[in-house]
C-alpha cells in the first residue's frame, strides 16, 4: 500500500509535468468542447447543442486520457528502457500497473469535473442529475480504454510512431462513434462501422445518463460491449505487452 | 563469501549461441570485470544474473538466489545500470532519486547519493536537460540509492569523452570503498585494468582467460621476428629472441646472405588482447 501510494504520486507528477500528455490528452478535449460548442447552435437530440456536445466529448476525453495517453506513455517508457529498469527494482509489476491505471482514473475524473464546470460557465449547461451513474461511466470507461491502451502499447513498435498510430485510430473512431457530433446523417455503411467501436457505446451511455437522465444500468447492451472490448484489451495486453525495448 | 557463482551457463537465441558454457565466481566486495568485444555474450550473461533472461543450462547463484526465481529480498539487494536507459525526462535529478528510493525498504539518503555521483549542482535540473555523461551518473546514483550489496554496471562509460570516463572511474572506485560487490562489463581494456580486481576475458560466448589485470598482462609475451626470404615474409614468434636471432643471423652470415627487412619487435599489450579475441581458440 505504501508502494502503491508512492507510485501513484509519482504517476500524477509525471502526468501533469509532461506537456505532451497534459496538453494533448487533458486540455485538447476541453478545447474542442469550447470550439464546437461555440460553432454549433440550436438543438441536437432534442437538447441544446452544447449539452449534446458535452456528453459526446466526455467520451472523447476518456479515449484520449485512458487510451491514447496511456498507450503513448507506455511505448515511450518501454523504448527508453525505463520499464526494463523498473523491473530490476522491488516495485512489483502489479503495483506499477495499478498505480498507472488509478492515476489515469484520477486525471479523467478531474477532466470530467472540469468539463461540467466549463460547460456551466460558458454555455450554461446543467450539472448531471445522476452523479452516481456518471461515476460508474467514468470507472467503466477508464477500465475499458486503459485495457485497450495497454494492449495497443504492446503492438506499437517505436516511440516516434506511437502518436501517429494512435491518432490514426482515435480520430476516425471519434467521428464514426459520434464523439464529435451526431452520426444520423452519415452513410449507412459508416454508421455500421461505428456500431462495432467501443467509443460509440460510451457515447450512448453518456447520452443516456446526461441528456436523458437514465440510470447507468438502463443500457446493459452498451455496458456489455464496453466490457467485451475491455476483455479484448486485456487479452491483447497479456499476449503482446513487453517490458523491454523492441530492438533488444 | 561468494556473491555470484556461475557454472556451465548457456544461453541461445534461436540459432545463435550467445553464451556457451561460462564459469566464474565473484567474491563479496570484489570488483569483477567482464571484458570482451561486442557480441561476446557479456550483456546476456549479466542480464541472466540480473533476472531479465532465463538460462538454457547451468547453475547460477546471485546473493544466494536463483535469479530466475528470486526471493523477496533479491531486488532490495541489487543495483542495476543498464547499457541504455532514459529515466523520467520530466523529473528533476532529486525527484528521480526520491522516486527510486521509495521502492526500497532501507534507502540511502538521497542528497548523499547525489553528492556521491557528483550531480549536486544539477539537483533541481530536469533529466531531459542533462548531458549524456550526467545521465549515466544519474543511472549510477539511482542504482545506489537502494543501498544494494551488489551493483551491475553494463558498459558504464561507452560513448564518454576521456574526461568523463576518468570521472566515472573515480566513482566506480568509490563503490569499492563502500564495500559493494561490482560486476562490470566493458570492451575497453584500460577500463578493466583500471577498475577490476579480477577480469574475465570473454569471446564468442566463452571465457578465454580469468585473472587479475596484472596476471593477464604479465603473461609471457612472445617477441616477433620478421624478415623476407625470396620475396616471402617469414614471421617467427619466440620467447627466446636472443638465441633464435643468433641462429638466424649466423646461418645467414655463413651463407653470405642478407636477411631482408629484418625486424624484431615486442607486441603491445593491446595486441596481446586483440590476439586473445581474434586468434586463440577458446579454451574448452
Amino acid at each position: 500500500m505504501r508502494l502503491f501510494a508512492h507510485q501513484l504520486r509519482t504517476e500524477q507528477r509525471l502526468y501533469w509535468r509532461s506537456r505532451e500528455s497534459a496538453v494533448f490528452t487533458f486540455i485538447f478535449p476541453l478545447m474542442l468542447f469550447l470550439l464546437l460548442g461555440s460553432v454549433y447552435s440550436g438543438r441536437i437530440y432534442g437538447v441544446p447543442a452544447s449539452q449534446a456536445l458535452l456528453a459526446a466529448l466526455l467520451a472523447y476525453g476518456c479515449v484520449m486520457v485512458a487510451f491514447a495517453g496511456l498507450a503513448i506513455t507506455l511505448v515511450i517508457r518501454r523504448e527508453s528502457a525505463l520499464l526494463k529498469r523498473l523491473r530490476a527494482t522491488p516495485l512489483p509489476p502489479a503495483t506499477f500497473v495499478a498505480a498507472l491505471v488509478v492515476s489515469t482514473l484520477v486525471v479523467f475524473t478531474i477532466q470530467v469535473v472540469a468539463m461540467f464546470l466549463l460547460g456551466r460557465a460558458v454555455f450554461g449547461t446543467p450539472f448531471p442529475h445522476r452523479v452516481g451513474s456518471i461515476v460508474l461511466i467514468v470507472v467503466l470507461g477508464v477500465a475499458c480504454f486503459a485495457a485497450l491502451g495497454v494492449g495497443l502499447s504492446g503492438v506499437v513498435r517505436s516511440a516516434e510512431g506511437s502518436s501517429a498510430v494512435i491518432n490514426l485510430i482515435v480520430l476516425p473512431s471519434a467521428f464514426l462513434s459520434g464523439a464529435f457530433g451526431p452520426t444520423q446523417h452519415y452513410p449507412a455503411f459508416l454508421r455500421d462501422v461505428g456500431k462495432v467501436l467501443p467509443l460509440k457505446y460510451l457515447v450512448d451511455l453518456t447520452n443516456a445518463v446526461y441528456l436523458h437522465h437514465h440510470a447507468f444500468w438502463s443500457k446493459p447492451g452498451a455496458i456489455g460491449v464496453l466490457a467485451a472490448w475491455g476483455v479484448a484489451g486485456l487479452v491483447l495486453a497479456a499476449l503482446k505487452f513487453r517490458w523491454e525495448p523492441r530492438e533488444s | 563469501m561468494t556473491a555470484i557463482s556461475v557454472r556451465g551457463l548457456r544461453k541461445s537465441y534461436g540459432p545463435l549461441d550467445a553464451v556457451r558454457g561460462v564459469d566464474f565466481e565473484i567474491e563479496t566486495g570484489e570488483v569483477f570485470g567482464l571484458l570482451g568485444p561486442n557480441g561476446a555474450g557479456k550483456t546476456t550473461t549479466v542480464e541472466i544474473l540480473e533476472g531479465y533472461r532465463k538460462r538454457d543450462a547451468g547453475e547460477v547463484a546471485v546473493l544466494g538466489n536463483d535469479p530466475q526465481r528470486p526471493g523477496p529480498d533479491f531486488r532490495q539487494r541489487i543495483g542495476v545500470v543498464l547499457q541504455q536507459s532514459e529515466l523520467f525526462p520530466n523529473l528533476t535529478v532529486r525527484e528521480v532519486h526520491r522516486t527510486f528510493a521509495g521502492y526500497y525498504r532501507r534507502p540511502r539518503d538521497v542528497d548523499e547519493v547525489i553528492v556521491l555521483v557528483g550531480l549536486e549542482e544539477k539537483r533541481d535540473t530536469r533529466v531531459k536537460h542533462l548531458s549524456g555523461g550526467q545521465k549515466r551518473r544519474l543511472d549510477l546514483g539511482v542504482a545506489l540509492v537502494g543501498d544494494p550489496d551488489l551493483v551491475f554496471l553494463d558498459e558504464p562509460t561507452t560513448g564518454f569523452d576521456p574526461a568523463a570516463r576518468r570521472a566515472a572511474w573515480e566513482m566506480i572506485r568509490s563503490l569499492r570503498s563502500l564495500g559493494k560487490t561490482v560486476l562490470l562489463t566493458t570492451h575497453y581494456l584500460d577500463e578493466a585494468e583500471q577498475l577490476a580486481d579480477r577480469v574475465a576475458v570473454m569471446r564468442e560466448g566463452q571465457i578465454v582467460r580469468v585473472g587479475t589485470p596484472r596476471e593477464l598482462t604479465s603473461a609471457e609475451i612472445d617477441v616477433e621476428i620478421r624478415y623476407r626470404r625470396d620475396g616471402e615474409e617469414i614471421l617467427v614468434r619466440t620467447s627466446e629472441p636472443t638465441r633464435v636471432l643468433h641462429e638466424l643471423t649466423s646461418a645467414a652470415v655463413a651463407r653470405g646472405e642478407e636477411l631482408e627487412r629484418l625486424e624484431v619487435r615486442r607486441p603491445t599489450l593491446e595486441e596481446v588482447y586483440l590476439a586473445l579475441f581474434e586468434q586463440e581458440e577458446p579454451a574448452e
